[in-house]
């Protein structure tokens, strides 16, 4: 294999969390709710993950209950704000702290432990694709998950009948409960989606990534994503290219630091950091097309009147 | 079964109070749950955790020094909150309060002087200061979320101090170890009862920055500003105030308070620097803060509360051999109840069974 087809394998496997991640986030800022907790849900979802594929033995085991924790996890924080009106910002950071925690605490056996890689899955006939094969078909199933959901998500919010009511919901809560659309449950299943995808964007992180558990390895991917989908003016295409830019950049850093670059390491980890507030500044400037794109009940409570 | 809120008139003033004691009182039975979970005794686990440190002199000296930092970044962090600005890098912006602090006796580690000491600490303020107005200038200038990116500043800031001490500032006679030089005594914070502990003067400062905030948002125009912007950036701009102005002063107070507290935590407990500081003083600050409700005098209570956690979690991970996340743990928890159960100031929360409502429905019609 050449050394840029490497680069490039390894660009994809550090973007596809991302993605997955900052999908579900659009999904559930398009809903009108804005939730900080995905690097909670993350880090919650890979060690579930990690440790449901040792007990069981099978990595899919291991993807399925990654899932199930983030959405499980998620709805805690969906009881609070949408329940119990709790302030969004707050909740979000306690899911976040408690998710940090948690994961150390049920993980804290699971360090050293050797995991089990997800297996590619080579399509048939594509995958012989000089170059390109390798790279898109012959990845593991979270990849083609990322893909699925990019177009299936992009198909439901802006093709779909459910998916204009979330929108109308995320954008007039109150003219939408007058209309008779459940806002609030709409916001709870666009909550859980939120968490199921970012429980599968940590089980990518401990079943692809680097199949083992350490502690904190989400290392601030979760904010990322959140910025990503500031970045990607709450679209999903735009999202995935955001996405693989950013996986881009990370992989840039260690391919820097593995070749030499005289700068010091500290400086290159720190560069996604760096990039995500350049990223943010390029893309906020212009207040009045920010305006336009952001969902206009994003993180205002809604306490339906009867 | 389903839960309905409704809208109290005014705040209950009763449940102002009792909430943060009911969230408390939930955290400890959800902690003794867990520790049963874990295998080991509910009662005598919480004990430890909670009621050991409280016993001994020495202990209650540690507890002053983990409540100082967080007390302090806490209360910068409620003026913040309040005017309605989202800083959530304290602990960026404490880092780099340590660095810019240890400049002076780092690199003139021959000065001694009694001037040291405070130099230190304005150039830690102000660091921490500079730090936050980083966030500050990209949202008034460039409308970004300052959430976002005062937390990004935060990883950034941990992997410069990280560079500075396995690199330029690295001790010269420290066998390779990565921390810097040891300050030397002029810049040691003093204890403050040096006969029964360590407990320093990082702890006076918190004090006295509750006390300073808690006038300020009473009785000065610039409190009325803070909450009035808070409230409604409306009704601010009728009259005639500044949320501009206010995201900038919120955001150094706090990143200055922050600051402080990052270089009277180097100067004061460790004595050099090295490549962690802070067991995420400036992430639970934000704890403390609404556990306080944003309130300066609560937030002293609060952060004696929080401290605890920490040093109750070094002691069981001793005593019960239980694991140090575990503080974490209660941490969150006691964000997740303080955030619920602060519902009931200003809702009533009805608890409404379906069949009931049937049959009043039935009755109406």
């Amino acid at each position: 294999m050449m050394i840029v087809e490497a680069i490039l394998l390894t660009v994809i496997t550090a973007s596809t969390p991302l993605v997955i991640a900052a999908l579900g986030e659009l999904v559930t800022e398009r809903s009108g709710v804005l939730n900080l907790g995905v690097e909670g849900m993350m880090i919650i979802g890979a060690v579930c993950a990690f440790a449901a594929a040792q007990v069981s033995g099978s990595p899919f085991m291991g993807v399925l209950a990654g899932v199930a924790a983030g959405a499980a996890f998620s709805l805690l924080f969906g009881f609070l704000t949408l329940t119990l009106v709790a302030n969004q910002v707050a909740t979000g950071l306690a899911l976040t702290i408690l998710g940090l925690g948690v994961s150390g605490m049920v993980g804290e056996s699971l360090v050293g432990v050797p995991g089990v890689k997800l297996a590619p899955i080579a399509i048939p006939v594509l995958a012989d694709i000089p170059v390109l094969g390798p790279l898109f078909f012959k990845q593991d199933i979270i990849f083609y998950l990322s893909i699925a959901l990019v177009i299936g998500v992009n198909w439901f919010l802006f093709k779909s009948r459910a998916g204009l009511k979330l929108r109308a919901i995320g954008d007039s809560h109150g003219s939408a409960h007058t209309l008779g659309l459940p806002v609030i449950r709409t916001r709870y299943l666009a909550v859980m989606f939120g968490g199921a995808c970012a429980g599968l964007a940590g089980a990518q992180l401990s079943l692809v990534y680097t199949p083992q558990w350490v502690e904190n390895m989400s290392a601030g991917r979760g904010w990322i994503a959140l910025a990503l989908v500031v970045f990607a003016a709450w679209r999903p295409w735009r999202l995935l290219a955001g996405g693989y830019l950013f996986g881009a950049v990370t992989i840039g850093q260690l391919h820097a630091q593995a070749f030499g670059i005289a700068l010091p390491s500290q400086f290159l980890s720190a560069l996604p950091y760096a990039a995500t507030i350049v990223v943010l500044i390029i893309i906020s400037h212009n207040r009045r097309t920010t305006l336009i794109n952001t969902p206009a009940s994003l993180g205002k409570p809604f306490v339906p009147d009867r | 079964m389903r839960i309905e809120l409704e809208r109290r008139p005014r705040q209950s003033a009763l449940f102002a109070i009792i909430s943060p004691l009911l969230a408390l009182a939930l955290t400890v039975f959800f902690g003794g749950i867990m520790f049963a979970l874990l295998g080991k005794d509910p009662v005598s686990a919480l004990y430890s955790f909670f009621i050991e440190p409280l016993l001994e002199v020495w202990s209650l000296h540690e507890l002053a020094i983990k409540a100082g930092p967080l007390i302090l970044i806490a209360v910068g962090l409620s003026v913040c909150y309040r005017s309605n600005n989202w800083n959530i890098g304290a602990e960026g912006q404490f880092t780099v309060g340590a660095i810019t602090g240890s400049i002076l006796p780092i690199i003139f580690y021959e000065w001694h002087s009694p001037l040291l000491l405070p130099l230190m600490m304005v150039m830690g303020a102000l660091g921490g200061a500079v730090y936050a107005g980083i966030p500050a200038l990209l949202k008034t200038r460039f409308n970004t979320n300052e959430i976002l990116t005062s937390l990004m500043l935060v990883y950034i800031a941990q992997l410069f101090l990280d560079w500075l001490v396995r690199g330029a500032w690295r001790d010269p006679g420290g066998y390779n170890f990565p921390q810097s030089r040891s300050f030397v005594s002029e810049a040691v914070l003093p204890e403050i009862l040096s006969s029964s502990g360590r407990a320093h003067w990082g702890f006076a400062f918190a004090l006295v920055a509750a006390v300073a905030v808690w006038f300020m948002m009473r009785y000065t125009l610039k409190g009325f500003q803070v909450v009035v912007l808070g409230q409604s950036e409306r009704a601010g701009r009728f009259a005639g105030f500044s949320a501009r102005g206010m995201v900038w002063f919120s955001m150094l107070f706090s990143g200055a308070l922050a600051g402080l507290a990052g270089i009277s935590e180097v100067s004061g407990s460790i004595g050099h620097l090295q490549p962690s500081i802070s067991p995420g003083y400036g992430f639970t600050a934000i704890i403390v803060a609404f556990l306080g409700r944003l309130n300066p005098l609560g937030i002293v209570a609060s952060g004696l509360v929080l401290a605890l956690t920490y040093l109750g979690g070094e002691g069981a991970q001793l005593s019960i051999g239980v694991s140090d996340k575990v503080t974490r743990v209660f941490q969150g928890l006691l964000l997740f109840f303080v955030l619920s159960c602060d519902t009931l100031i200003l809702y009533k929360v009805r608890i409404v069974f379906d069949r009931a409502r049937k049959l009043a429905g039935r009755s109406v019609s």
